[in-house]
């Protein structure tokens, strides 16, 4: 079990990985926030899978810090942009 | 039986981890903002609720399993909500679309002549 729950840990780390890149290469203001979020979800998603390969709820508080700051950073931004402009 | 549960989570594990891969892919596969919101945000949201049941089945205290579903639950209700506040802002702030777009409801209607909507 905990072989297939490290290639699924696998996975998700190449798809951070390619978050990371589009929060490096931009273009536009939404197009970092967009990978920020998707990142911090990804960590999420992460933790997760950690958890269940260990049978250990020990960190399992992570997933909902890191849910509501990822909602209310990507919001906050949100706004920031429509008042200033996506550069 | 603890092999039935064994081979759906982790079915379920390896199927929510793919999507976030995926979503990881549209990032770069999209050539424009929009798109790559809609990419990301609805693959991501499916990842975490199938790898959240995945876990759930797997874990045996009660306490983690509603945690797991209240993260769940809670990037269920909030992904929409960011992803329109995200996609409202980029539009009205003149982020360029991509030269594929064919309908843009949200533009002025003098700017579109040629626009493939008619609606007489």
């Amino acid at each position: 079990m905990s072989v297939v729950i490290s290639i699924a840990q696998v996975l998700v780390a190449i798809g951070a990985a390619l978050c990371v890149l589009r929060l490096v290469r931009g273009p536009s203001l939404a197009d970092r926030v967009l990978a920020l979020d998707t990142l911090l979800v990804t960590i999420v998603v992460e933790v997760a899978l950690e958890a269940a390969r260990d049978d250990d709820g020990r960190n399992l508080d992570l997933l909902l810090a890191v849910a509501l700051v990822a909602f209310i950073g990507t919001i906050s931004v949100g706004r920031f942009i429509e008042r200033r402009g996506a550069r | 039986m603890r092999v039935v549960v064994d081979v759906a989570s982790g079915a379920l594990m390896l199927l929510g981890a793919g999507f976030v891969l995926l979503a990881g892919a549209g990032l770069h596969r999209f050539d424009d903002v929009f798109s790559r919101i809609h990419a990301a945000t609805k693959a991501v949201t499916f990842g975490v609720l199938l790898v959240a049941a995945g876990g759930a089945l797997q874990l045996t205290t009660a306490a983690d399993v509603v945690r797991l579903v209240l993260a769940a639950g809670l990037q269920l209700v909030s992904s929409p909500v960011g992803s329109h506040i995200l996609a409202r802002a980029a539009y009205h702030s003149g982020t360029e679309l991509s030269p594929a777009t064919r309908i843009d409801q949200l533009a002025d209607p003098d700017d579109t002549i040629d626009g493939p909507l008619d609606a007489g």
